[in-house]
């Protein structure tokens, strides 16, 4: 059996999978039923000045029947007075000694810092995670995304931070910025152990039409909100990569955005993240979604022959390169599998209106598995991404006699390109 | 029309394929792949553009959805419900060969359809006045897919029912469990409201209306008669009371109370015995056969249907060819004797029901200059043109029968040919 002990930023737990920050995590009586699922870790709640929330909080984006694939949320942090939370974390802490409990902290000066950081520690805290991403109300009073869009702030509170703490520090990292670089080298600058990402992203989910109300709708009204779910896992997955592979970052990542499953989680890993995070898929179907992530994960390091997370966290960040860095005369092209294509022709259609014309129709009108005319595939995968058939259209590579050679290569070294594809 | 009286033997049939709700058509919409030149068109006799009307359902326009279906079908609503799209649309969707099972288009069909109806949205109406007439004889779907498709092109319209009753076998003819009879004149309703249709119900042609009068009140006329009455058997004892066509029993039962015997036998193999021996279970018939000449696999019936009737309980009898039906008391039928390959064998009933085919039409046309008759059935050409200038014809009567979606296309591209003929193409 894989050892799934996970260590992130010297926080340890035994598994990789936390809940995150969020509605799942806002009672010690909730997240005691969520260890007791299986989650090796929670990050509490965001603790601050308790604030007021409005009705409603959440929307979401349906899509083909599943609802959710999208979500964003306007709730602000705690609602609950510090010192239930802090009993509750103590109480946690005393059942659960094996599993991780990280508060995520939201302050404004130096000395709410000193003190709220005093008292997590106090109540058995095993890490800190300083919420510097919430895009929606707490950035309007200065707190949240505005720091986390602030390198300078961010690394100041970050120091204030380490000074007060006795315990690892992450810092939870806004997406809401141009490049996410300069803020995990600020928090890095700051001393943090590690940063958690993303929070969540700045959105408008819908707009009701029949009221002309954004939603989600709070009376006659709505506000942005902070947009999570399936559908920002490629984004979170750029921005773990980004500072993965940042020369003189270094520090564990927390992965945080979209994760659902086993299979999201360990892409995460192997782009870098120490650990991973999960809000709105147990958001919308329970605590229970642990047990296939550690099955799954567990399953899959199994096949690989992988004994523990170190074996695989982070094996396929030398892999992301730059465009420049790419194989021009690496060349694909679509193959129909006849014996298994159900003819619904997706292919040829997508092929013509959304890519390079060259999927025709069989010269057999009789026939409906479509023809690819290799001479004019570019191999760009549309024909693949729309049929419904499992491995009925692969992308092989052909062999055309150049080496391989980059757009790098090309300009500063003269290197040989192929000749284009379809680009007539 | 004269309402239908409410004492109806057809009103104890519940729909065999149940109505979808909203969210369970929207969860069988959104499985549609959207294939496109999607097979399911193709296997369409009118070429609904189906991916198209299913992905609006998915999307919630529902009226959109409606209005491709009816561009296509303006009998929509029935071929939904009476459509056999096991053999159709349905079978050939491409999930099939994925071995998942296929999407339910005449359930998704019928949703949109019938909400169009309860909602009264109209997405045709008539064209400017040409000043040109056509007459249709018949008002079955092949007539009335006619007339409204000439009425939107601005033509005059007359249909020459001999019936009180409008509709053809939708309104007569198609089995309870898919379709009654209410609701195939709420559909005659919906398609007439186009409006300027004239209907002379209770006419004969050509006895109450000779064909030369056709000819000189109308600039095109259009054949839709369908099939005529059951084909008989002259075998000993076809006097005796209850022995009947089952198409004749079929539309007494449909428009009318019916008296159920307690054991029947149907005579033939094909659609329409399959469908009576349903409709006799239905009715109440406790003891239904089936007797037909050929064994399981020549039966010319379709098969999920004839699944559907043994599970509902009723009998076969394979290699059976009828020789006698047997007298019982006061002149009434007592059995049927048939010729098996083992021998002679008596099936006692108190209902025989002919289903061996129907008369052909066609021979009533014959005297008209031109038109070709081929065993009964009209000949036709692209468009539903006869031999004879300004005639044409469509469904049963010329096609030798079939669905009630082939009468609606062949009375659509009719209509077609005859506006093309008559405005020289504009």
């Amino acid at each position: 059996m894989p050892d799934l002990t996970s260590n992130c930023a010297a926080i340890v737990s035994p598994n990789p999978f936390w809940l995150a920050s969020a509605p799942p995590t806002n009672s010690g009586a909730q997240i005691m039923r969520a260890f007791d699922a299986g989650w090796g870790g929670a990050v509490w709640k965001t603790l601050g000045q308790p604030i007021q929330n409005v009705s409603s909080r959440f929307g979401a984006i349906r899509w083909k029947g599943a609802s959710g694939v999208g979500f964003n949320n306007i709730e602000l942090i705690t609602d609950r007075p510090l010192e239930t939370n802090f009993r509750e974390i103590a109480e946690v802490k005393k059942r659960f000694p094996k599993n991780a409990v990280i508060v995520s902290l939201m302050v404004e000066t130096r000395e709410e810092w000193k003190e709220i950081i005093a008292r997590s520690i106090d109540a058995g805290a095993d890490g800190l995670e300083l919420n510097f991403g919430c895009p929606h109300g707490m950035c309007e009073r200065g707190m949240g995304s505005a720091v986390g869009q602030e390198p300078k702030v961010n690394e100041r509170i970050t120091s204030w931070a380490r000074e007060f703490s006795t315990i690892p520090v992450l810092v939870k990292l806004t997406p809401n910025v141009g490049d996410i670089r300069p803020h995990g080298l600020a928090a890095k600058r700051g001393g943090a152990h590690g940063v958690s990402l993303i929070n969540t992203i700045k959105s408008i989910i819908g707009v009701d039409l029949d009221r002309m109300v954004p939603m989600p709708r709070v009376g006659g009204a709505s506000t942005n909100g902070g947009y999570c779910g399936a559908a920002v896992r490629p984004i979170a997955l750029h921005m773990v990569a980004a500072l993965a592979r940042e020369p003189g970052f270094g520090i564990p990542i927390s992965g945080i955005g979209g994760i659902t499953n086993w299979r999201d989680a360990v892409e995460f890993m192997v782009l870098g993240a120490a650990n991973v995070q999960v809000c709105t898929e147990v958001m919308l179907r329970g605590y229970r979604i642990v047990e296939d992530m550690i099955e799954g994960t567990s399953s899959w390091m199994r096949e690989r022959g992988f004994q523990r997370l170190d074996d695989f966290i982070g094996s396929a960040v030398p892999a992301y390169t730059e465009w420049g860095d790419l194989d021009l005369n690496y060349e694909t092209v679509a193959k129909i599998d006849a014996s298994t294509c159900i003819g619904c022709q997706l292919c040829m259609v997508a092929c013509h209106d959304g890519a390079h014309q060259c999927i025709h129709p069989s010269p057999d009108p009789a026939v409906r598995v479509p023809v690819v005319d290799e001479a004019e595939c570019v191999g760009c995968n549309l024909c693949q991404i729309v049929c419904p058939v499992p491995g009925c259209i692969d992308l092989v590579p052909v062999e055309n006699g150049f080496s391989p050679a980059t757009w790098n290569d090309h300009v500063h070294g003269g290197a040989a390109l192929r000749p284009k594809k379809g680009a007539h | 029309m004269e309402p239908l009286p409410e004492d109806r033997a057809e009103a104890v049939f519940e729909d065999y394929k149940l109505p979808y709700g909203d969210a369970q058509a929207v969860v069988e919409a959104t499985r549609c792949l959207y294939c496109f030149d999607a097979p399911c068109i193709k296997a369409c006799p009118t070429g609904i553009d189906i991916p198209e009307f299913i992905r609006k359902i998915a999307t919630g326009n529902v009226e959109g959805s409606a209005r491709t279906i009816f561009s296509s079908n303006i009998l929509g609503m029935s071929c939904a419900r009476v459509c056999p799209v096991e053999v159709l649309c349905v079978g050939d969707c491409v999930y099939n060969h994925l071995e998942v099972p296929p999407i339910q288009i005449g359930r998704l069909q019928r949703y949109a359809t019938d909400k169009a109806y309860a909602a009264g949205w109209r997405f045709f109406e008539a064209g400017p006045d040409t000043g040109r007439s056509v007459g249709l004889i018949g008002a079955g779907p092949a007539s009335l897919a006619a007339a409204h498709e000439l009425r939107r092109m601005g033509h005059r319209v007359v249909i020459y029912e001999r019936r009180d009753v409008l509709g053809g076998l939708n309104s007569t003819g198609v089995a309870p469990y898919k379709m009654k009879s209410d609701r195939a004149l709420d559909e005659v309703a919906w398609v007439l409201g186009i409006g300027g249709v004239e209907v002379r119900t209770g006419v004969r042609v050509p006895e109450d209306v000779s064909y030369d009068a056709l000819e000189r009140a109308h600039d095109a006329v259009f054949i839709g008669v369908g099939l005529g009455a059951d084909r008989l058997l002259a075998l000993p004892g076809a006097d005796l009371a209850g022995v009947r066509g089952a198409v004749a029993w079929i539309e007494e039962m449909k428009l009318g109370p019916t008296v159920a015997p307690r054991r029947a036998v149907v005579i033939g193999g094909g659609n329409t015995a399959v469908d009576a021996v349903r409709e006799l279970v239905g009715v109440g018939v406790a003891e239904v056969t089936l007797a037909y000449r050929g064994d399981e696999s020549r039966m010319s019936g379709y098969a999920h249907e004839w699944d559907a009737a043994k599970k509902s309980g009723v009998r076969a009898l394979w290699s059976a060819t009828p020789t006698a039906f047997l007298p019982g008391p006061g002149g009434a039928v007592a059995g049927v004797r048939f010729t098996r390959p083992d021998g002679v064998v008596d099936v006692p009933a108190d209902l025989v029901l002919l289903a061996i085919g129907q008369e052909k039409l066609g021979d009533r046309f014959a005297a008209l200059d031109g038109i070709t008759i081929d065993g009964g059935t009209i000949v036709v050409s692209t468009g539903g043109a006869t031999g004879r200038p300004r005639w044409y014809a469509g469904g049963d009567c010329a096609n030798g029968g079939k669905e009630v979606v082939n009468a609606v296309a062949e009375g659509r591209d009719a209509a077609r040919a005859i506006h093309l003929a008559l405005t020289g193409g504009s």
